[in-house]
């Protein structure tokens, strides 16, 4: 046979060298070298975090690729980026310049309220955020090879995180003993490709990795996330917008590989200075919410 | 026979569930005192960086030395690299293997590739000798091997991508992501003679 680039199973395998691990948002090479060093399993390169991004205003687009390309040169973990909702051409971009990951992201403003990305086009792996199941497998039914639930991001409040987290995987835990004959009408309810219905019933989990994402500021959220059955970390707003980033950054990694542990948690929460300063979902005006994007 | 999969970060899972298909006892590891009572080690797949920091963090790294030197150890991707004595760059290595590898060799994520590989060594567990689909994700490359350090597999140019030594073996590609169970099998008669 001869060699193949660009396939699902490689696509998707990235995400599974992830799982167990914490992504970071990062702005500058400086910043991409500290997660590194803390252990983180990939980078995001934005140009603002997301609390930055809330607080700012505006339209928020894809990053200068000048930038990303120069936290692809200063580490050698993978590299990650953001397109907006429907924005191919930016994805386009990605692709040439040759990041590991995009990111089709709802933290962006979208550039198409009705349609995402066409993602199995692409040689490039894609992850999207979802709120629950039938989101979920309506991207995987687009291409892509990984999903993270959307939270709310830059709030530092976990509550959304784990609606969605706790949404998608109790849907599939009810999927599971849903009799055959009622899949159809199942997958038709949630707006969901009903062979990817089907697929996730026999796995028992999505037939991709599922990363939590939005909301997570400290070792415990990470933790909570991984005890509630994701398979790892992304922390946006969390660690740079925190008093001490490289030690908070290193906590969150070791919180998220030993979950289960309450002693190494205790431990690793110990002393970390200022978390980032949080805002309540529940005080954000509907408007506002970033997590509704995308459908 | 126990086996354990060192779970500090990467698809250790894919590596438990591979193991248990063939009928193997199979526990994560995490921490040095999970290491006592296996026969064999798995070290898979994920970030080299994550895992040899993990592994300094929560002292594992002489633990993991002693045990290879008495215990079949197999790493994949990463773990190829985290069992090698040189990967031609600052990061924390077991040091176990006589191999030089290099991290990322065919180039990023885009380049990530599946391929057909002839390795007749599996013919110990698989008479049929049929080629084996290899996953590369982000993959290294086996440069040299040396001392008693051997081959066991090439791509059609000639460049390594499995090798073993004594009691220890490294692929450069991912067994745990396909159905074929036979490295799998091929490292458990690697526990049985060592």
């Amino acid at each position: 046979m001869e060699k193949q680039v660009g396939t699902f199973a490689v696509k998707k395998g990235l995400a599974q060298m992830l799982k167990g691990g914490v992504i970071m948002d990062v702005v500058t090479a400086e910043h991409a070298r500290i997660a590194e060093d803390a252990g983180a399993v990939a980078v995001m390169a934005l140009e603002r975090v997301p609390a930055d991004i809330r607080a700012h205003g505006g339209v928020a687009r894809m990053s200068d690729p000048g930038l990303i390309e120069e936290i692809m040169e200063a580490v050698s973990i993978p590299v990650m980026a953001k397109v907006r909702i429907g924005h191919f051409v930016e994805a386009q971009i990605l692709e040439s310049l040759g990041v590991d990951y995009v990111d089709e992201s709802e933290v962006l403003t979208p550039a198409d309220e009705e349609h995402h990305i066409n993602k199995h086009d692409f040689k490039i792996p894609f992850v999207c955020g979802c709120r629950n199941l039938g989101e979920a497998l309506r991207r995987i039914g687009e291409g892509a090879a990984m999903i993270r639930t959307k939270g709310e991001a830059g709030t530092g409040d976990v509550v959304e995180a784990v609606r969605h987290a706790r949404a998608v995987l109790g849907e599939i835990r009810r999927l599971q003993n849903m009799p055959d004959e009622e899949l159809m009408a199942y997958a038709k309810n949630i707006g969901a490709p009903y062979e990817i219905v089907r697929e996730t019933k026999e796995l028992g989990r999505l037939p991709v990795v599922n990363f939590a994402a939005g909301g997570i500021a400290t070792p415990a959220d990470a933790a909570l996330m991984m005890q509630l059955g994701v398979d790892g970390n992304f922390v946006g707003s969390g660690i740079f917008k925190s008093g001490d980033p490289a030690r908070r950054a290193a906590a969150i990694v070791k919180a998220t590989t030993h979950f289960n542990d309450p002693d190494i948690l205790a431990e690793v929460s110990r002393n970390l200075g200022e978390p980032m300063v949080g805002r309540q979902v529940t005080d954000i005006p509907e408007m506002e919410l970033i997590a509704q994007r995308g459908w | 026979m126990k086996v354990g999969v060192l779970a500090l970060q990467g698809d250790f899972v894919e590596h438990v569930h591979a193991l248990r298909r063939i009928g193997v006892e199979a526990s994560e590891v995490r921490l040095p005192g999970q290491l006592g009572v296996l026969d064999g080690l798995i070290i898979p797949g994920g970030e080299s960086t994550t895992i040899g920091k993990l592994a300094i963090d929560y002292e594992m790294m002489e633990p993991l030395r002693a045990f290879g030197r008495e215990k079949a150890i197999w790493g994949t991707c990463a773990g190829a690299i985290f069992l090698s004595k040189d990967a031609r760059r600052k990061q924390p290595l077991l040091e176990l293997m006589d191999i030089t590898v290099e991290r990322n060799a065919f180039g990023r994520q885009v380049d990530s590739f599946e391929v057909d590989l002839n390795v007749p060594a599996l013919e110990s567990v698989d008479p049929s000798g049929s080629p084996y689909h290899a996953v590369f994700i982000r993959a290294p490359l086996i440069e040299t091997v040396q001392e008693d350090a051997q081959s066991l597999a090439t791509l059609s140019d000639g460049r390594i991508v499995a090798a073993s030594q004594g009691h220890w073996l490294a692929t450069v590609f991912h067994p745990e992501l396909t159905s074929d169970d036979r490295f799998h099998r091929y490292f458990l008669e690697m526990i049985r003679t060592n």
